[in-house]
């Protein structure tokens, strides 16, 4: 269920004591506010994709260990299995879904693909949302500083290198798009 | 006209005499210099958007209409018995669908009769006792807790010398060993081991499956679409006609997905008990316990050699820790076919243990064999004061020894010269005494088959709009099978390589193998030719009767048909605006394989290493690979299958190793935190090129497959590279910091 403005009574559901039912919730992702009625202990990465059909983050450990179901969350970037979506009413969440616009590919996306930045592309949306986020914050990065932002992003077909310069150039892809 | 042939292939170093069925006309392979215009240039991945936007659909991804979700309950203990199993607390649980235990569905016996899909024998920590099927995930795990079993406890094993017990070894032998020995100036004997390393695929095995009336239709994360249609008929009985087997994208293998597992027939019969979809996916401590394994080797080998190095004899037996319904990969592969050596034997024996059973793990038995014979080689020329890599140049063979036969192509020779330039090996320098920081510089080499064969298919459809399809039942790992074969269909073709699509991944298509043993491009690449080769022969025909000429005056360039006189005609002219929706199908096929040649693959690494004496730290400084695979088809996807055989080489080298506690018979690492997989900081540079020769005994594309080639040698470079270091021989992996420690 889709709804495109936000509800009055959100602010009021936020702070209202909830659970251990089914209770009301609403995640504003990529742009738009959708509400979801879920136990309190439904993670984000569930929420995402199992009620929202948004499974483009992916789960692999479930546990905080391999940075696969990254997304951004106020503009962090954060386990998704490792956060409530009860904890994320009204916050602004961001996913892989959200980056291509009208069908034009994000820099970053266009970098994976030029550098074959992956293989299997089951880590790639988590990578992805992972450099998003620290691009946005540091954008002229070195390769280290690209290297430790990934660290946390397990890839297991090992395109590590690639995955580094897919961040080098994507750097440059946005530094160019962001010129007068 | 289609012909019945006998062919051997080779799989996963072993060697298989086939009946297959052949059609069509052979094509000559692309000679060596043939001006290709679109193989042979990097081309990125065509389905790289689907795979950057989130929009690929993995199994793991596939929603229903209604669809259902199935958990797994597991034995907690190493071997026991099922006495008694009450669900009822389960069932009563809201949303909770179904439990299947053995006491509800039929017997179907599993892993060659060894067992059942749910036994009350339980063979290892994480053996299947139950599946509960929900409403929601939740609430299936939920009601995993739910489920009260009764065990009793079996006396278990773990080692694999402790489990030793009579049983038929595979034997190989050649020529004289005795003899051979004797002839010896020089004999080395040495003791191996290797631990048990887990995929860790980042998503996980599991199935959707779902029916309508008797139809099944499963989507599964499989690497062999027709192998699992053909064990899902077998468990339930039905005929191949009525099972369908997708898979679109899958999120890796790595051979843990060869096969049909217990999930797929648990999610099947759910479903049609059901009467909806079922979701069965395993979790990422399932997988680490159920999902396959490089099984632990224990290998003694004997080396005897002339002082000038030449070997005289070599002998390896080999131990594999299978687990509870393994089977022993070809550990002695290595042995066998890597050196000229007359005078030769391999016993191999696999050894039942109380643990998950393994599976084919990229190169299985190649990379545990590699590590003990190129390990031993080395030492060998460190005793005798040869140079490591003059000692292989050596014993350098053309020929396959066991067939008999001379080498399709074997690059192996300029792999050794180009790598040893790349790392500098003439000029490695010596680390002085007393450094704590000790550097060091090490190689090895690897053989593998990777030359495919027979039977494999693929259609070519042209669409009027001067379009293409290409069809066949193969599978994308994620190596980049798709783009290749687009790339290869593109170039018969003569139509850009936009102008191509491929649909691959359902067993509604022609057949085509597994996706193992390195043989994807090899099997099915020829076979797409083919028929692009036919389709492209149709077209022709058409066109010329079309443009009132023949078909010989006609050729294709860049998506036109070029016309007597150099005019360029539109094909979406051509064939939309006078034959309307008018599609021609091209058939192809994999030819057989010749038969007085022997396929391989070849290459050698190089490492260079630095070892901190004071902590034990072994930091991998650069790594040099140069492989010879035949043709190379898409040089950016072939040098991303290389560095990530070379870094799962790197994480089995220094840090994986699966961990079972001895006194429960439990794995206390099932996890990705635990287990150590290699991370982008612990990626050292990877220099690595291809000896690009076009095969062109081995089929008509010349090409042959990287895969597994690239981590075979990695962790044997890495070994010889740390002796050279510390001047002390690490002979179990992984090499660990406490063992440094210890010298």
């Amino acid at each position: 269920m889709a709804t495109k403005t936000m509800p009055q009574d959100q602010a009021a559901a936020k702070n209202r004591p909830r659970g251990p039912q089914k209770c009301e919730i609403h995640l504003q992702v990529n742009g738009r506010t959708e509400k979801i009625w879920v136990e309190p202990r439904r993670t984000l990465l569930d929420a995402l994709r199992l009620d929202l059909g948004l499974t483009g983050t992916k789960k692999v450990c479930d546990e905080g260990q391999c940075g696969a179901c990254t997304v951004i969350l106020d503009e962090q970037p954060v386990y998704a299995c490792l956060t409530l979506a009860i904890e994320c009413e009204g916050r602004p969440i961001e996913t892989i879904e959200g980056l291509a616009q009208d069908g034009r590919l994000h820099p970053i996306q266009e970098a994976f693909i030029a550098q074959d930045a992956l293989q299997c592309g089951f880590c790639t949306p988590g990578q992805i949302m992972s450099l998003k986020a620290f691009l946005a914050k540091n954008p002229r990065p070195s390769l280290a500083e690209i290297k430790r932002a990934v660290s946390g992003n397990l890839c297991r077909c090992g395109a590590y290198l690639r995955i580094a310069q897919a961040g080098l150039e994507a750097a440059r892809r946005l530094a160019a798009e962001h010129k007068p | 006209m289609k012909r019945v042939i006998k062919t051997q292939t080779e799989f996963e170093g072993r060697i298989y005499e086939e009946h297959v069925v052949i059609e069509g006309q052979g094509l000559e392979a692309w000679p060596q210099d043939a001006s290709l215009k679109i193989v042979g240039q990097p081309q990125p991945r065509i389905d790289g958007a689907a795979r950057v936007t989130g929009q690929a659909h993995y199994t793991y991804d596939i929603r229903l209409p209604g669809m259902l979700y199935g958990a797994i309950l597991r034995s907690p203990h190493a071997h026991a018995r099922l006495l008694a199993i009450n669900t009822e607390r389960a069932r009563a649980l809201p949303g909770v669908q179904l439990i299947l235990t053995h006491e509800n569905i039929p017997e179907i016996p599993w892993g060659n009769g060894q067992t059942r899909l749910l036994d009350t024998t339980l063979c290892y920590a994480g053996d299947e006792v139950a599946c509960v099927v929900a409403r929601d995930p939740d609430i299936a795990r939920d009601a995993l807790e739910l489920i009260e079993v009764e065990y009793q406890q079996l006396p278990w094993v773990l080692d694999p010398l402790a489990a030793l017990e009579p049983g038929e070894p595979q034997v190989y032998q050649r020529g004289d060993l005795e003899a051979g020995f004797k002839a010896a100036d020089i004999v080395l004997e040495r003791s191996f081991r290797t631990q048990t390393a887990l995929h860790n695929c980042l998503e996980t095995h599991g199935s959707v499956a779902y029916w309508e009336g008797d139809q099944l239709t499963v989507w599964d994360s499989t690497q062999h679409i027709f192998g699992v249609r053909q064990g899902l008929a077998a468990a339930l009985g039905l005929s191949l006609n009525k099972v369908r087997v997708i898979k679109k994208y899958m999120g890796g293998g790595f051979g843990s997905k060869n096969r049909l597992g217990k999930y797929t027939v648990l999610a099947a019969l759910a479903a049609r008990r059901l009467g909806r979809p079922v979701q069965l996916m395993l979790s990422r401590k399932e997988e680490n316990l159920a999902a396959g394994n490089r099984h632990a080797t224990v290998q003694r080998l004997k080396l005897g050699a002339k002082r000038d190095g030449s070997l005289t004899a070599i002998s390896l037996k080999a131990w594999a820790a299978v687990g509870a319904y393994g089977f022993a990969m070809a550990v002695g592969g290595p042995v066998r076919q890597l050196y000229r050596c007359a005078n030769l034997r391999t016993e191999e024996y696999g050894v039942r243990t109380n643990t998950g059973p393994n599976s084919a793990f990229r190169a299985p038995g190649y990379v545990e064999g590699a590590f003990a014979l190129e390990s031993a080689l080395d030492e060998l020329a460190h005793e005798l004061n040869i140079d490591p890599l003059e000692l292989r140049l050596k014993n350098y063979t053309e020929r396959d020894q066991i067939m008999d036969k001379p080498y399709s192509s074997k690059g192996l020779g300029q792999a050794y010269r180009r790598g040893a330039e790349l790392i500098g090996w003439r000029k490695r320098g010596h680390t002085p005494a007393g450094a704590k920081l000790r550097r060091g510089f090490g190689m090895a080499s690897q053989i593998w088959g990777g030359g495919g064969g027979p039977p494999a298919h693929a259609l070519c459809k042209l669409n009027p709009d001067g379009t293409a399809l290409v069809i066949s039942g193969t599978q994308d790992l994620g190596t980049g099978t798709k783009t290749v074969l687009a790339q290869i269909a593109a170039e018969e073709l003569g139509f850009p390589l936009e102008a191509i699509s491929v649909e691959i991944g359902d067993t509604r298509g022609p057949y085509a193998p597994l996706s193992a043993g390195s043989m994807t491009v090899s099997s099915v690449g020829p076979a797409v030719r083919m028929a692009a080769h036919d389709a492209r022969q149709q077209l022709l025909e058409v066109a010329a009767q079309l443009l009132e000429t023949r078909p010989a005056e006609l050729s294709i360039a860049e998506g036109y048909l070029i016309a007597p006189g150099g005019r360029r005609v539109a094909l979406k002219e051509l064939l939309a605006d006078k034959l309307g929706q008018f599609i021609i199908i091209g058939r192809g096929a994999r030819g057989p394989n010749p038969e007085d040649r022997r396929v391989n693959t070849f290459g050698a690494q190089f490492a260079e290493v630095e070892v901190d004496l004071d902590t034990g730290a072994v930091r991998v400084l650069r790594l040099v690979a140069v492989h010879e695979s035949g043709r190379v088809i898409n040089p950016l996807t072939i040098g991303s299958q290389i560095e990530g055989g070379i870094i799962q080489g790197l994480g089995f080298a220094l840090l994986e190793g699966r961990v079972v506690d001895r006194n429960r018979g439990i794995v206390l690492n099932a996890n990705l935190e635990d287990y150590k997989i290699p991370t982008m900081l612990d990626v050292p540079p990877i220099n690595h090129e291809m000896i690009d020769l076009a095969d062109t005994y081995a089929n008509n594309l010349g090409a042959k497959g990287i895969g597994e080639p690239a981590i075979i040698p990695t962790a044997a470079a890495i070994a010889n590279a740390v002796y050279d270091a510390i001047g002390v021989r690490l002979t179990e992996l992984p090499l660990r910091r406490a063992a440094i420690l210890q010298l």
